[in-house]
């Protein structure tokens, strides 16, 4: 990354299309949440997600972008639309998708993206990566980064997903047992 | 100019390769099931063994009227076809398939995340076929599909991770490149568990629990007619190719044999590739379908621990070997 002065008036065609599609993400984001129908706002998040990874390919971090196509759009919403399939979303519009929290959601939802872009920006300010260069979120200076000096970090994130994994187990085995003691308590009597 | 013209080509050569290999595979399972069946298959069309056949269906698909039910989701609907196909399409570019540089559509870096990736898009037009068709045939085929996908796709991630790690690369020409032939005992049981959660993950026999036709008709594709079913089913052939692929790229050494690897490194892929089509093909007239409650125990309770398994292994021998 360069420190090098770039001004905003003459932006090159990588930095155009990155902003296009930044405006679809946030207009298929936008979709998503005020769409009232529940399977295509499923969908519309794929777009949303797909979106992301080719802003991520945009920014020569192919790694992470293929990551985010594997486990967002081929697992999550898979995931999601399991799950959707298994309520009674109709086919149609769902009249009762809406609840009353919207404006307590959205004052979260700008709450979260004011503090994330104010952390970015603070912690960039006018670093701009050298895109012609060699790539620099390449596989191999992805792994160099990651297990070079955010190792511990990354330990501790897995070790995070595995209390969330066991908790989730535990939690799932929890509700079994109870309504087989409650089952044998009513054959008792 | 040149550059374009080149990056042109190849896209085409990949095109063609992507209209062309699926319908041989196609004609293929024609023959060989009916002859391990004891008949002889459509011989009529085009005179020498009816190999028109696959031809004249294209055409009576694309005469059938393009009938969308009408309580479904029109443009879900309409959309699902062309998500199925297409991240076939786009797998088939970064396929080696010889040792040179022009032997591949496109290197990509990351290979094997992005062609896991790309195909695991694929099941999204059969969750939103589905859903989309207003069926409850549709919708529980769409539910197998979901359920089975979840429960494969981590073997396969697993098998492949074990590659990556042997070769210390995850593009597939590196791979290749570092293959040598111990490598086929030493990732064997790698190689199985990702063939058969891929062929899981394309719904072939015996893993065809969401098209089951004795129970729910044709899962998530039964109210399709005309093209739009025609492209499922392409669909389908296109994935039994590319899955055959990339097992030849990762576990069988690609463009390495015994003979001949500069000049005719790509026969090699191209029969290795055959003979693993040809292998699910008879998988298909072998095996009965597994229930639903086999399909997720045999992902959750075999598959996955021998991936696990094979990943060990695969770490044990690397350190050794350095």
């Amino acid at each position: 990354m360069s420190l090098a002065a770039h001004g905003f008036l003459s932006p090159s065609g990588v930095e155009i299309a990155f902003l296009l599609v930044g405006l679809v993400t946030f207009g298929a984001a936008l979709v998503t949440v005020t769409t009232k129908q529940l399977v295509h706002a499923a969908l519309w998040l794929v777009v949303t997600l797909g979106g992301l990874a080719v802003e991520y390919l945009l920014l020569t971090a192919e790694f992470i972008a293929w990551v985010q196509v594997l486990i967002y759009l081929g697992s999550v919403v898979v995931l999601l639309l399991f799950g959707l399939m298994l309520t009674k979303a109709p086919v149609g519009r769902s009249p009762d998708a809406d609840s009353g929290n919207r404006p307590v959601a959205l004052a979260v939802a700008v709450a979260a993206a004011v503090s994330l872009v104010w952390v970015v920006v603070d912690a960039f300010r006018t670093t701009w990566i050298d895109l012609d260069g060699p790539a620099q979120g390449s596989t191999e200076v992805t792994g160099h980064f990651l297990f070079r000096n955010w190792v511990l970090p990354f330990e501790a994130l897995s070790v995070l997903l595995l209390a969330a994994l066991v908790g989730a187990i535990v939690l799932s085995r929890k509700r079994a047992t109870a309504t087989r003691n409650s089952r044998s308590g009513k054959e008792q009597r | 100019m040149n550059d374009v013209l080149d990056v042109a080509l190849r896209l085409a050569v990949v095109f063609a390769v992507f209209l062309v290999v699926p319908l041989v595979v196609g004609q293929t399972e024609h023959k060989v099931m009916a002859h391990m069946q004891g008949r002889l298959g459509p011989m009529h069309a085009g005179g020498f063994h009816g190999w028109a056949q696959l031809v004249a269906d294209g055409v009576k698909f694309a005469q059938k009227e393009d009938v969308v039910p009408a309580n479904a989701d029109r443009r879900i609907f309409q959309l699902a076809p062309a998500v199925a196909l297409l991240p076939y399409l786009l797998v088939l570019v970064a396929i080696p398939i010889g040792p040179s540089e022009g032997a591949v559509g496109q290197v990509v870096d990351a290979g094997i995340f992005f062609v896991l990736a790309v195909m695991g898009i694929g099941v999204l037009g059969s969750l939103m076929a589905g859903w989309a068709s207003a069926n409850k045939f549709s919708l529980l085929g769409g539910l197998r599909t979901a359920a089975q996908l979840l429960a494969y796709e981590l073997p396969m991630l697993l098998a492949a991770a074990s590659v990556a790690m042997a070769a210390g690369t995850v593009s597939l020409p590196g791979i290749l490149n570092a293959f040598e032939w111990w490598w086929l005992p030493w990732q064997i049981v790698g190689a199985l568990v990702f063939f058969v959660a891929g062929l899981a993950e394309l719904q072939r026999p015996p893993f065809d629990m969401p098209v089951a036709d004795s129970e729910i008709i044709f899962g998530a594709y039964t109210e399709y007619t005309g093209l739009r079913f025609a492209l499922f089913l392409l669909a389908e052939y296109a994935g039994i190719v590319v899955l055959c692929g990339l097992t030849t790229v990762l576990f069988l050494g690609g463009w390495h044999g015994p003979l001949g690897d500069d000049g005719l490194g790509w026969v090699w892929t191209l029969l290795k590739t055959a003979v693993l089509a040809f292998v699910i093909i008879w998988l298909r007239v072998s095996y009965p379908r597994l229930r639903e409650d086999q399909l997720q125990k045999l992902a959750w309770t075999v598959l996955i621990p021998l991936a696990l398994a094979q990943i060990a292994l695969t770490g044990i021998v690397k350190v050794a070997i350095n």
